[in-house]
């Protein structure tokens, strides 16, 4: 604040100045922690609550008995419930269930599958709209944008036939390949591609380098970060994803074997429902916190590249 | 002059820097003299080539889509078959050339005649004349219009407070953060349980000890003990309060990096002018922040139209199903999305009615779109 002292007529100004900027220092702080909170609850209850048994969950939610939160409550049961893969009914018999391992599993293999796939047509198709000319380029550049505007509910009307015809439903196909391409991350990277200076195309050209050399060589390697955002903004997005999966692969019988193909979101939803957590609600909790960990993990990795993509995106899975 | 400006700031985003095709080097002479030898394809079938992976998937996942899509959304009594033909238009004229469903065996007189499908707006009478999709749009424009501008104004509010401190602002941008990497489902049961029906659920609590209010049952159906079925306001209140912590993340990092290209130089000269905080907020801070306000206001206004995994969260625990969304029937706070979900679940046979339903959704987002732009010809400074 110094230099601001040369303002001010008398030192009884200046301390009322000050005071005033202290004063609207500390409201400003009173408000950001009070929203912060309001963003924290949530998490602290998730977290808090999942480690305690039944009996506390039950004291803890319908008294408020914050006291039940205590260590001596604490019980690893409901994670190892949610992984169980059978549990006892109310005649003592073991049930088969399906553990939320298998859920891991099935959004493992999506978002690693459906993330090669993105990104793999992404890069070859900016590459083109980049750094390549074509006749009808900018009028098929146009049509993709023109895409963007249109709610996927339309898409999924059509899509959901053409799974049915392909005969994709409970298959991972059917999960990968209908979002095989994001016409948002063609036109985030090839924004990336355009920032790459001509001089260095017309230097490897110089050197007889063939267009995809170049793609490989060069340009992937400069525009790295972008697709490293790409990379992670697609897992967490297959991570997420939910209403597609509801669709086509939300349990089912096929070729008269059970197949179990839901995504964590959908096993979660499929976890509140089922015979293991019926009035229990700690297991339930445990269950989106077993499906929230990863992503906070994830994001506390890649907090740099996800912020930028973000900032750009406004996706969400 | 202000028009140009407008429409080159627009056209060309400053993060473009062109090289210049200026050089005296022209890449296909250069070919020639190189003395590697490369059987080098020209541009354009490069070009084609590696756009085929994704043109596959446009084609078959988008572009037939939206075409097919609004296609059968003008065919009245139009009954999708799996098998040969299932695209709507093959569909179609299989069922135009089938006109008889059974026949006199005797006779071979047609006894029973399908319903043949026909163009028309059949389908948009059926949605709009529905008990429940009119409703799902007052819904969705309700829960938008209350929504949208509160998570704005605090978004705004939370990004300009954070630009101007210094310490704890990492810790603070990382919190508000946060709610961005979640998953919507998940934390949707953990805002159940904070507005839990319970007498002693969270929000019950904090509630009673703040303003002596009365044990709500937020959510629940049921009729309890203590208290009747939940009531319409209660429910729209988790929601909203559940769309805004979710929204909040997203529209804070924005303005965030909406403020950081703000020049410094232009709160020193106010400063010096003796203006106070809140004018130095009203006249630099928000016209010069007003592109990215712009792009939230059209992004979230659009988003919040196609709301339904939301919504539906806050009800996921109840057990219900994905497409319950509150009240006896579940029709309580069902979004637009969630009806069309509804329909394409239920019967997939019958598509033209969902698909109806999908193009009056896309009819209010082009027309909110629109609308924006229109209004922001004359209040966005660039």
């Amino acid at each position: 604040m110094a230099e601001h002292a040369m303002y001010f007529a008398n030192q009884s100004e200046l301390r009322a100045y000050k005071a005033k900027t202290i004063t609207l220092k500390v409201l400003l702080y009173i408000f950001l922690t009070i929203f912060a909170l309001f963003i924290l609850t949530p998490f602290i209850f998730m977290v808090a609550s999942s480690f305690i048994d039944a009996s506390a969950f039950e004291k803890f939610t319908l008294y408020a008995d914050f006291s039940k939160l205590g260590f001596e409550n604490w019980t690893f049961n409901n994670y190892a419930q949610i992984f169980a893969t059978s549990y006892l009914d109310s005649l003592g018999n073991p049930v088969a269930r399906p553990s939320f391992a298998q859920y891991f599993l099935n959004t493992f293999i999506v978002a690693i599958g459906s993330t090669l796939v993105t990104v793999v047509t992404a890069v070859l198709a900016s590459f083109a709209f980049a750094r390549l000319e074509f006749k009808g380029k900018d009028l098929l550049f146009t049509f993709l944008l023109a895409t963007m505007m249109v709610p996927g509910e339309m898409m999924v009307i059509t899509n959901y036939q053409t799974t049915i015809m392909l005969d994709w439903k409970f298959t991972f196909c059917a999960l990968i390949f209908v979002h095989g391409v994001s016409v948002f991350y063609i036109f985030y990277l090839r924004q990336t591609f355009q920032q790459i200076p001509n001089e260095l195309y017309l230097a490897a050209k110089v050197d007889g380098v063939s267009d995809i050399e170049y793609l490989v060589k060069v340009m992937i390697p400069i525009a790295m970060p972008t697709i490293m955002t790409i990379v992670i903004l697609s897992l967490m997005g297959a991570w997420n994803s939910f209403i597609w999966p509801t669709l086509v692969a939300n349990g089912g019988w096929k070729y008269n074997k059970k197949y179990d193909m839901r995504l964590v979101s959908n096993g979660l939803m499929s976890l509140f429902s089922s015979d293991i957590a019926k009035g229990q609600d700690a297991i339930k909790v445990a269950g989106s916190m077993v499906v929230t960990a990863p992503l906070f993990v994830f994001f506390l990795c890649f907090r740099k590249y996800i912020m930028r993509g973000v900032s750009r995106s406004g996706i969400k899975g | 002059m202000a028009q140009e400006i407008l429409e080159r700031n627009v056209e060309k985003p400053n993060i473009s820097f062109d090289g210049g095709d200026s050089l005296a080097i022209d890449p296909t002479k250069a070919r020639l003299i190189s003395k590697r030898r490369h059987t080098t394809l020209p541009q354009w079938a490069t070009a084609w080539i590696v756009l085929i992976p994704a043109l596959i998937f446009l084609v078959l996942f988008m572009f037939y889509p939206i075409v097919n899509t609004f296609f059968m959304a003008f065919i009245q009594d139009f009954r999708w078959v799996n098998g040969a033909g299932s695209f709507a238009l093959g569909n179609f004229i299989n069922a135009l050339s089938q006109p008889c469903q059974s026949w006199d065996t005797t006779t071979g007189i047609c006894e029973v005649y399908n319903i043949l499908p026909t163009f028309g707006f059949g389908n948009f009478a059926i949605v709009l004349t529905d008990p429940v999709f009119p409703k799902t749009i007052l819904n969705t424009l309700e829960l938008v219009v209350i929504e949208v501008p509160l998570t704005i104004l605090i978004s705004l509010l939370i990004a300009t407070f954070l630009n101007s401190i210094k310490a704890l602002r990492g810790l603070f941008q990382t919190i508000f953060f946060l709610p961005y990497v979640t998953n919507t489902i998940a934390l949707g049961l953990v805002f159940n349980m904070l507005f839990s029906s319970g007498q002693g659920g969270i929000m019950n609590i904090i509630l009673n000890n703040l303003f002596g209010i009365d044990p709500i049952n937020w959510l629940s159906p049921n009729v309890t003990t203590w208290s009747g079925a939940a009531s319409r306001f209660s429910q729209g209140v988790v929601i909203v309060v559940y769309a805004i912590w979710n929204g909040l993340a997203f529209k804070i990092l924005v303005f965030m990096s909406g403020l950081a290209t703000i020049d410094k130089q232009y709160y020193d000269a106010a400063k010096i002018d003796g203006s106070s905080s809140f004018t130095i907020w009203r006249r630099i801070t928000l016209p010069l922040l007003s592109p990215q306000i712009l792009y939230i206001t059209v992004t979230s206004f659009i988003g919040a139209f196609k709301m339904y995994t939301g919504v539906m969260a806050v009800y996921s625990s109840l057990n219900r199903g994905a497409y319950y969304f509150g009240g006896e029937k579940g029709e309580e706070w069902m979004p637009i999305v969630g009806w069309i979900y509804n329909q394409l679940d239920a019967n997939f046979d019958k598509p033209g009615i969902a698909a109806a339903g999908s193009l009056v959704l896309l009819a209010i987002i082009l027309l909110i779109t629109l609308l924006q732009f229109a209004v922001s010809k004359k209040r966005v400074h660039y």
